[in-house]
């Protein structure tokens, strides 16, 4: 078969998108394979290791009864009570940065005088480790949720500020003061300019955020003792389960990948109406 | 497919040809298609031609002759499926040492991490040339093409015009016995590209390089070349292969204003013209 | 001069405002949870610049240091590995998701139970928690090289090792750093709490130490070490990104300004 190039298009660029959109459609079985292959061969390293006895099979327990262990495990109510402490921990930490990163964010970011004035506090607060709070945490709330909910909160409100700040920055002033002699009032110019602008920021704010705010759910459960599937890891080890212990840790990144790929998701979901996907800001 | 007789090879739609002597680069029966998903691109069909040595010849076809495709066999980029290029007697199979390339695109062909010296001294430093030497041959390299003022910048605080000069001074550091040149000018304003077409000939004259010149605009194929080969529309035959016979010294003002300059540019301006409308040396041979 | 002045003034003015109110608030209503400023900072010298700097805070930093440069270095050497090819690239996605993924606090107790409470296994989960961003960053800035570049790199016969170390790694170089960015939180987490989870030293378990003795001056203090350190991380690296990254920083200003 023959394919004429289409009279404008010069050759080399329509053999390009042919060939783009061949790999695409020709590399997704292989591709998929390949990955098939990589988890499996991960799987008989670890068979392997576990079975040979490198180290104590006690203490490393093979796939072939970790993975029947969390099904096990995945049938009965406290593992889902455990994910379900977790998810609402994450979620609702998660929720209250985005409020307060947001208001802040557009409030300073507009303002050049405040974000001169708070740049040299935020540059000293933000790389605070929110794991240092955990002593305060745990003298304020003891093992209530609250105490996870403090760790998740301070570390998931700056990846989201920074990022608001970065695009209430590149909001375009010219459309700021056309709206303006346009008689647009704060909160239109806010509605209308700011966020769509700020818009694709805050996604990536918010993704980076979620992966963030997961693991210092599962470090105060782990830590602290707060109810949830870091909790339940750290009882299954002190009760010597581990078998148990190794079948939690592969749900908890599982819970990891579901949000991560939810996370992508929505991003891309929210921003396919916007013209100008942006890349993403290095942070 | 009704037209997919059987064409006469070696009767119509080559270029010239030369003794070996005089021979620097060949290319013969050159075919290139590209397989893929949806059918195979028959990108170029069958390209013969000569390159002289010390000569400087322009390719020229309508948008879509498959041009750059050409240009990558050449430089041993993409391997033809078909037919050979030959360079010094050698068949090029992997880009050759005696050969450089000056890419349309300046701005990402340039490292943007390295200065305008160090872009420069890249390909010298990786092929394994002594410190002193580098030093010496980038220097000339930049002020030959008039940069000899600006080694310490990054290519981008440059402008186009300038950022292609330092594309140029690149290839010529390299010592190759023949510049490919791939529409090194579309992207950049008309007067630059004026001072920049005086440059290419400059540049050729004073080292005695051979140049490949591709490019789509019909006046400057001829005020540079020598020779101008023109191309069919794609799969790509030679249209035609023509010597130009305008004096040795050109000018941007008198040479363009010549009779034989606006002859020559009338014919070859109809010959691309026939070229879009899809008239086909080949076919047309065989009618 | 004057120019001079106002930014020293909007650098400390909101420290200073927020200092004062802190003072004012403690001092007006005493609060168990809270010591005044006075106090934390007498707190802050006597228990930290003493014996507890050789035995606590350096060797944390130094667990902390070897294990981030070893991610780091491991990270790019992996991912440059894996991003020149389509196939690696392909075999290992699925298992590099998974552990990107894993909240790398759970490692923890895994890796104390194979390999018991010792330093090494310390560094090791701070490389294995801080890996990721940088190898992940690596392989996707390595796969998205240029193709101009590329195409450059190849007729002037540079290839192989030298390709890496003249076009491949400088043009993932922004990239590769923000997951270095990325990843210099995760390991300075990971030294806490694995100090916090097992350890008989260090700055986490000082810290708890206190909280769990109540006392809660010398608790702010450590609360304070940790904050210096993580902002000198952070300053340290912002110094050597703009070195490296010199570059792209005047490319993307000039871009955005056009």
């Amino acid at each position: 078969m023959t394919v004429q190039s289409p009279g404008d298009q010069t050759v080399t660029r329509s053999v390009a998108a042919v060939q783009a959109k061949s790999r695409r459609r020709r590399y997704r079985p292989r591709r998929a394979l390949l990955g098939l292959a990589g988890i499996l061969t991960l799987l008989a390293i670890w068979e392997i290791a576990a079975r040979v006895g490198l180290v104590d099979p006690r203490f490393l327990p093979p796939p072939s009864e970790v993975l029947p262990r969390l099904l096990e495990i995945a049938t009965i109510a406290p593992f889902w009570i455990a994910v379900g402490d977790t998810l609402v921990q994450w979620g609702l930490g998660l929720a209250i940065a985005l409020v307060l990163a947001s208001v802040t964010g557009v409030v300073i970011g507009l303002s050049p005088f405040l974000r001169r004035a708070t740049s040299s506090t935020v540059e000293f607060l933000r790389p605070v480790p929110s794991v240092a709070l955990i002593p305060l945490a745990v003298l304020l709330f003891g093992v209530r949720i609250e105490a996870s909910l403090l760790l998740i909160v301070y570390a998931a409100f700056w990846q989201i500020f920074i990022q608001v700040l970065y695009g209430v920055a590149d909001v375009d002033k010219i459309a700021m003061d056309t709206g303006q002699s346009y008689g647009f009032s704060t909160w239109q110019r806010i509605r209308d300019i700011v966020f769509p602008t700020t818009l694709p920021y805050l996604m990536t704010g918010i993704r980076l955020a979620a992966a963030v705010a997961l693991i210092l759910a599962i470090t105060a459960q782990l830590i602290i003792g707060t109810p949830g599937l870091g909790l339940e890891i750290a009882r299954a080890q002190n009760a010597g389960l581990y078998t148990t212990m190794y079948a939690l840790v592969l749900a908890t990144g599982f819970l990891g990948v579901l949000i991560n790929f939810g996370a992508r998701f929505l991003e891309r979901a929210l921003l396919s109406w916007h013209h100008s996907v942006r890349g993403e800001i290095p942070v | 497919m009704l037209h997919d007789t059987p064409v006469p090879i070696d009767t119509v739609s080559h270029g010239r040809t030369l003794p070996a002597e005089e021979t620097l680069l060949s290319v013969r029966n050159l075919k290139k298609v590209y397989s893929t998903d949806g059918g195979d691109i028959e990108a170029v069909r069958d390209l013969t031609f000569d390159l002289g040595k010390n000569e400087l010849t322009c390719l020229v076809g309508p948008s879509g002759s498959g041009k750059t495709t050409l240009l990558k066999c050449i430089a041993g980029l993409l391997a033809p499926t078909s037919g050979e290029v030959v360079l010094d007697g050698k068949v090029v199979t992997a880009p050759p040492k005696k050969m450089a390339v000056v890419f349309q695109e300046y701005g990402r062909s340039l490292f943007p991490w390295l200065r305008v010296a160090d872009n420069v001294e890249l390909p010298l430093k990786n092929a394994g040339v002594p410190k002193a030497r580098r030093t010496e041959l980038v220097e000339e390299a930049l002020a030959n093409v008039g940069l000899d003022h600006v080694p310490r910048s990054y290519p981008w605080q440059l402008s186009g015009g300038m950022q292609q000069r330092v594309a140029i001074a690149r290839a010529i550091a390299y010592q190759p016995e023949v510049l490919l040149m791939d529409e090194p000018f579309a992207a950049v304003d008309a007067q630059t590209r004026a001072d920049l077409e005086d440059l290419v000939r400059k540049v050729r004259k004073t080292l005695g390089l051979s140049v490949l010149f591709v490019t789509h605009d019909i006046d400057e194929s001829v005020y540079l070349g020598e020779r101008v080969i023109m191309l069919s529309s794609s799969p790509t035959v030679v249209q035609e292969d023509l010597v130009v016979d305008l004096p040795e010294e050109r000018d941007q003002l008198e040479t363009r204003s010549m009779p034989r300059f606006t002859e020559l540019r009338h014919h070859v301006y109809e010959q691309i013209q026939l070229a879009k409308r899809g008239f086909r040396p080949d076919v047309a041979a065989t009618k | 001069m004057k120019k001079a002045f106002v930014t020293l003034g909007f650098a400390l003015g909101l420290p200073a405002i927020l200092v004062v109110l802190w003072w004012i608030a403690t001092t007006v209503s005493p609060s168990f949870f809270v010591p005044t400023p006075g106090e934390l900072i007498v707190t802050f010298v006597e228990t930290w610049f003493g014996p507890r700097l050789w035995v606590d805070i350096l060797p944390s930093i130094a667990r902390f240091g070897i294990g981030v440069v070893i991610a780091i270095v491991a990270g790019i050497l992996l991912g440059m590995l894996v991003g020149l090819n389509r196939d690696l690239r392909a075999f290992t996605e699925p298992v590099f998701e998974f552990f990107r993924a894993l909240p790398p606090p759970v490692l923890i107790p895994v890796l104390l139970l194979l390999f018991g409470p010792t330093d090494w296994m310390k560094v090791f989960i701070i490389v294995l928690a801080a890996i990721w961003p940088v190898l992940l960053n690596t392989i996707e800035g390595v796969r998205a090289a240029d193709p101009v570049q590329t195409e450059t790199s190849r007729s002037y016969g540079i290839s192989g090792l030298n390709r890496v170390r003249y076009q491949v790694l400088p043009s993932a170089a922004p990239q590769i750093l923000a997951g270095v960015r990325q990843s210099l939180p995760i390991g300075l987490i990971l030294m806490v709490i694995s100090e916090m989870f097992s350890s008989s030293s260090g700055l986490g378990f000082s810290i708890i130490q206190f909280q769990r003795r109540f006392a809660i001056p010398e608790m702010w203090s450590g609360i304070l070490v940790l904050g210096l350190i993580g902002f000198a991380v952070a300053a340290v690296f912002r110094y050597v990104e703009r070195r490296i990254l010199r570059w792209y920083h005047g490319l993307k200003e000039l871009e955005n300004a056009a």
